[in-house]
Parts: structure tokens; sequence; C-alpha cells
């Protein structure tokens, strides 16, 4: 069974009125509200919501809090040397500052501090059911949700619990994504998945293919470079390769400063463009292809590193990965390579294991909610998902945010239910809108959001809401 | 005071404010019992001696853990000669975000002000304003009433000076009015400058309650301005008459800081 973790706290009160489907009794936890993950998403969620007078359970299947960002969990991707891509002020919780004594890209330690910090100074963790993973969660009459919860590793009975409302903040950075190719199953060497690397010391002295010119690949590439025999770089595409310093500030808050001047997108691109060219310099003297599109265009890889790297001749830049041999990876280029060590930089994908897809409007099973604002889910006005955006800057604003309106929205239900009827409508009208500009096609960019377009977006529901 | 919530701050993410040196005077008592702690936000001249005077221990002997600000320029803190309010606005939220637990901002003269520019970027559990200076010209002509010579120079960009009788009631000693008097510093032109011109603070984040005190026979917070600041926050002022402005320095401290701490205590107990 799932205790509290504040021992003085009294078990909640319920009552049991309604049976699930197979016959075990459901308690009825009244107004409370449901949050299903004490990650970033999950504890601004449990702030905002408390802030604005609502009970909340939240259930964690880990012990502690954090996600993604605290390495101890077995879910969590990051690296020993993981820092953060988007700068300190782009970051934080918009009321909750860092340690402005923090360097502009601070360590995933410090992230981890910051968001424990962030639990005990607004005392979040009595919220927190932790070791208990969400297995089940449905829909019931009234808009209200049947939460089915047991403890994390599947042992002991299963506990059903009816809540006014459900927060979804899983994560979308736990499920590997893992390419297919011909020949995998038979390759010698060994191959991974970035989550599964933690340590340069698993690089050291090895022949090592890196596949994915994501974040992740970026910097395994150049960890790989210092540590590693040999270090090929597989990707798909020329990429735009921004430092994490241009003109003498983060390269994030100098996009910012742009766009605070109201500089148009295109002249912003022609911007960046002639300041990698003059600083960076032409990319495709080290072997690395032209990129196919414009700056802006797809996710921010922002590494310094990789392109001093390629011009020390650490990194060996090579194109997709085609067949892999049981000794050799064969190249798009009909090249050979031969790596002892392969590691797929190739991302995650979003994963809502516990919730009907049709729910979030993914009637074809493809992975991707149909969503405003990606986070409100048509006909079903008491469900949120938090966190499920890619923006060119920190998640945790944007989630912050998304759980603020959340909070105004259900307020609004019970004192002006005309206005959270008009959202509702707004939310099957406009649901799967975007917020950034083109970007190239890819799966990987079906939820990348401009952070200024998606929050100015944000603020427009917000007023729209609350406008007398 | 405009309701609307400010989401977008391009500017300011695009132009962090610079971190400088922050000295935080700190008074803990040896058993917590969950009370939220007190963040002392002094007013402009002042820095974080005026509340270790008398009100930081006394906060302690009643089971709070209190802590006293200089905002930057000011005594311990590191110099910053072109602070702006937004970087002392910094400096609070800074330091109540490094405390334990959901703090209580209080904020004397100016220093209200700055925290009611904080109150918009944190959270508080709840803001006292003491005898708070939230400028404009009202601000301006009060002081140039009672202290011409120290307030002139000030509003063309000199040096604000502050005098006993503004400052203090008649009952506080001649030598201790000016050993505080002595320890007074200045502003910088900046921070005068928006004292008087600059924008309204954006609403308060969180809805905290709000207490706003002050003396009737302050010269330098008319009792007008106590009330006007009070129906902002839609309350009315506890009001200690005889007192001067620094009603932390002043003979009768004692008063307004145990109105202070029964009024959290009330707060705290979902009174």
């Amino acid at each position: 069974m799932t205790t509290f973790t504040d021992p003085g706290q009294p078990v909640p009160e319920s009552s049991t009125l309604d049976l699930t489907r197979d016959g075990r009794s459901v308690s009825d936890r009244g107004e409370t509200v449901c949050v299903i993950g004490a990650g970033p998403s999950g504890l601004t969620a449990i702030k905002n919501l408390t802030e604005h007078g609502f009970g909340v359970d939240c259930y964690e299947r880990e012990t502690g809090v954090g996600g993604v960002w605290n390495w101890r969990h077995d879910r969590s991707p990051v690296y020993a040397s993981t820092h953060l891509i988007s700068s300190r002020p782009l970051t934080q919780f918009p009321d909750f500052p860092m340690p402005d004594s923090w360097p502009d890209y601070p360590h995933h330690s410090q992230l981890l501090s910051y968001l424990e910090r962030y639990a005990d100074h607004f005392d979040l963790r009595r919220h927190v059911w932790f070791g208990t993973e969400v297995v089940r969660v449905e829909p019931v009459d009234g808009d209200r949700w049947d939460v089915t919860t047991r403890s994390t590793g599947g042992y002991g009975p299963e506990r059903t619990s009816r809540y006014a409302a459900v927060v979804v903040a899983n994560g979308h950075n736990w499920s590997p994504k893992l390419p297919d190719y011909e020949g995998l199953a038979e390759f010698r060497g060994e191959v991974m998945h970035a989550s599964a690397y933690q340590d340069p010391a698993q690089l050291r002295g090895r022949r090592v293919l890196v596949v994915g010119a994501g974040n992740t690949g970026c910097d395994i590439a150049a960890e790989a470079a210092q540590q590693a025999a040999h270090c090929w770089h597989s990707t798909r595409r020329g990429y735009w390769y921004a430092p994490k310093y241009l003109l003498g500030r983060p390269a994030d808050q100098l996009n910012d400063l742009l766009l605070a001047l109201r500089m148009p997108r295109r002249l912003r691109q022609w911007l960046f463009h002639r300041l990698l060219r003059v600083s960076v310099g032409d990319l495709t003297r080290f072997g690395l292809p032209r990129p196919d599109h414009r700056m802006l265009e797809t996710h921010p890889i922002v590494n310094s590193q990789l392109v001093y790297y390629l011009g020390h001749g650490r990194v060996t830049p090579v194109p997709d990965a085609v067949r892999f041999h049981p000794n050799s990876v064969e190249l798009a280029d009909g090249q050979q390579v031969d790596p002892e060590l392969v590691v797929f930089a190739t991302g995650y994908l979003p994963q809502f294991e516990f919730l009907d897809s049709k729910v979030l409007g993914d009637d074809d099973v493809t992975g991707r909610p149909v969503l405003w604002l990606n986070a409100f889910v048509p006909n079903h006005p008491t469900l949120a998902v938090a966190g499920l955006v890619q923006p060119d800057s920190g998640i945790f604003p944007l989630s912050h945010w998304q759980s603020v309106l959340f909070a105004r929205l259900l307020r609004l239900r019970e004192t002006q239910p005309s206005k959270a009827a008009a959202f509702a409508a707004t939310v099957t009208a406009r649901a799967g809108e975007r917020y950034v500009g083109p970007v190239k096609e890819s799966s990987r960019h079906w939820f990348e959001v401009g952070h200024a377009d998606y929050l100015r977006a944000l603020q427009r529901a917000l007023h729209d809401l609350e406008a007398k | 005071m405009s309701q609307r919530v400010r989401i977008v701050r391009g500017r300011e993410w695009a132009r962090p404010v610079r971190p400088v040196r922050r000295e935080v005077l700190e008074a803990t008592p040896g058993l917590d019992e969950g009370r939220p702690p007190l963040l002392f936000v002094p007013g402009f001249g002042h820095g974080a001696w005026a509340f270790a005077e008398h009100w930081l221990g006394h906060a302690v002997e009643r089971g709070f853990s209190g802590y006293a600000l200089s905002l930057r320029g000011q005594s311990g803190s590191g110099p910053a000669p072109e602070a702006t309010l937004r970087a002392y606005a910094h400096d609070v939220v800074q330091a109540a975000a490094s405390l334990p637990r959901q703090t209580v901002l209080v904020g004397h003269g100016a220093g209200a002000l700055v925290v009611a520019h904080a109150l918009a970027r944190y959270p508080a559990r709840a803001a006292v304003l003491v005898a708070p200076v939230l400028g404009g010209w009202a601000t301006a002509l009060t002081a140039l009433r009672h202290n011409p010579l120290g307030t002139l120079p000030a509003l063309v960009g000199g040096r604000l000076r502050c005098n006993r009788a503004q400052l203090f009631g008649r009952e506080l000693p001649r030598d201790e009015a000016r050993r505080h008097l002595s320890r007074l510093g200045r502003p910088t032109r900046r921070a005068q400058w928006q004292l008087l011109f600059g924008r309204e603070p954006e609403p308060a984040v969180g809805d905290p309650p709000v207490l706003v005190l002050g003396s009737p026979d302050d010269r330098v917070v008319p009792r007008s301005a106590l009330t006007r600041a009070a129906r902002r926050y839609a309350s009315a002022p506890l009001l200690f008459p005889g007192m001067g402005h620094d009603l932390m320095l002043d003979a009768g401290w004692r008063e307004p800081i145990d109105a202070i701490l029964d009024w959290l205590e009330k707060e705290s107990s979902g009174g």
C-alpha cells in the first residue's frame, strides 16, 4: 500500500460510492485534482493548483521529485555532463528564479537541486504519493476521472480514486525512439540508445559511431571526441550548429532581444546566418552537408564544442547509416565504418500508456495527441496535458503558465460556467494549432513550439478567459 | 494597477539583472515551529542594519525566523551605482527564493515599492508594507514641504537627505537618532527617478494577503497616502500615532512589529 510521505498527514477523507467495471470500489476524492508525475511540469501543476485553492493528489512512480532531471531515476536520460541548452532566464520558473550566482547554463545536478528546492519552498511533497504508478485513467460521467494506481513495479493491489480533474505530466523524454536498420540484430558491436549513456568512461578508447544530430547526439559526439579512439558522427542532413554564446551573450538571449525589438523572423534568420558565417564559418569545409533549411526551422542545436572538435579532426562527420553488417556499418555514401560501439541519439517518443489514445484525439494511435495550446483536450474540459512542448527555450515557464491557465479554468467552471463552456468550444475549434513558424517536417517536430509565439498565445487565452 | 497577467517578458529574459553580493542578516529561533520566514526590505538610504537594531531580534523571540536584506548599494551589499527598481526587486526575489519556505515580504518606505514590484515576480506567503512610499508626485511634494533643503537636490539628480524630524518621533533620544542618521546611505539617481515617475507595480502573483501600516505623524508618508496604499490591496492601514517614518527604529518600535506578527499568526491559522 502507498502512504503519504508526510507521516503527520491524515488519510484523505474519501467516501466510497461507486464500483469500477471489474467490481472494485472507487474512493471519491471530491474536488481534488490528480497530477500524474512529479517532474518539473507536475511540480508546477501542484504548486499552481494549490495556489488557486485546489486539493491535489500527485502520483509519482519514482521515489523523488525532478522527473528526467533526477539522475537517480531509472528513466532519467541525463548523462554526467548534461548542461542546459537554454540559458537560465529562459529556463527557470517565472516566479521562482534560479540563484543569480549560477552559471548561464547550469549543470543537471543544479537543475535537480533547483527542483527539490522548489518542492520544499512551496511545500509540495505532502501532495505527492511516491513509488506509485498510474495504471489507468478513464473518463466517467460529469467530466470526472477514475484514476487507477498501484505500487511501482506492479506488486500490491490496484486502487481507484475519482477526481474532478487530471493533469497529465508524465514527460516525453523517457521512452527511447530506436530506429530499425537492416542487419542491426546481427551487428556484433555494442549498441545503445543515448538514454543508456551516462559517463564518458563508456566511450574511452573505443571506436564510436554516434547517430543523430540533436543536442544529445552532438554532446555525446563532443565527448567521444575527447575520450574515444575514433568518433564518427552520422547525421541525416546538414544542420545549423549555433554556439552557446553569440555577440557576447547567451545565444537564446540574443534571439529574445531581437524578438523584443520585434525583428521579423526572416530578418532574424538572415542575421543569424550572417553571424554564424562570420563566427563559426563554413561547415562544409569539414565535410558536413550544407543545411537544407534556414535557421529557426528545426529545433535549435546549440553546441560550441562539436565544431571545435571537427576542426581538430577528432570527429569525422558521416552521412546516415543504411544497414548494419556483423562487423561494420554501411553508410548512405557506400562507405563502411567499423565502430565497436554505436550510440543512437535518436530521441524519444511521448507515451500515455495509461490513457486511451482516443481520449487525446489520437484515433490512429500515431502517438501524437490533437490538443489546443498543446495542453487542452477537446471534449474533455477537465483534462490537461502539461509540458508536451518542445520549445526553443526551457519548458518550465511554459508548463507553469499552462497549469495557471488550467487552474483558472477549473475555478471558472464553478464560478462562471458559461465562460468555461466558451473556452471548451475554443479548444474543440482550434485543436491542433501550431505555435511556430514553418519547420522542417519531421516526426520530431510535431510538438515543436516557438516559446515567444506559444507564450503569447497562452497569454491571449488567459486574457480571453478572464475578460469581463 | 493593471490587473492583466504579463507572460511574455522578452526584454527581461534577454537582459538579466547582473548579480551583486547581497548582505542578508539572519536570526532564526532554536526551535522551528513551521512559521513562515520574514524577509525585511529596507527603504532608500537604509540597510539591513535598520531591522537588525530591534525587529529581527523581536521576531525571533516570538518564534519567527527573520532575514534582513540590504539592497544592492546599501550597507553590506555590493556597490551598484546604476541600480534600478528592477534590480532592487530582483534582489528581493532572489533573497526570498533562497529561503527554505514561502516567505513574508516586509518592505519599509521605498522598500515597500520594491516589495510591491517583487510581489509580481514571487508568490509571497504574505506582504507587509510599512510606511510605504509608493512613489509619484505626491511623495515628492510631501518631502519638499517637510524638508525642502534635503529634497530639492534629489529632484535634479542630487542627493536625497532625510532629517531627524522626518524619520523619528520626539521620544527617540537625540544620540540614538544621530547614530541612525549617520548610517544613512544614498539611493542611486536612477532608482530615485523611477520612484517618482516609474511604472506602477504589476498585479501580485499568488494573491497574497497584504497589510499596510504607518504613522499618522509620519512626515514622509501622509496619512492619505497610507489609506490609498491600503485601498489598493483592499484593506485599511494600521496606524501608530506619535511615531516618525522609521517605525522600526523609533522609540515605540515594539508595537508595530507585534502588530505584524499578530496579523501573521492570525493569517496562518486561517483566520
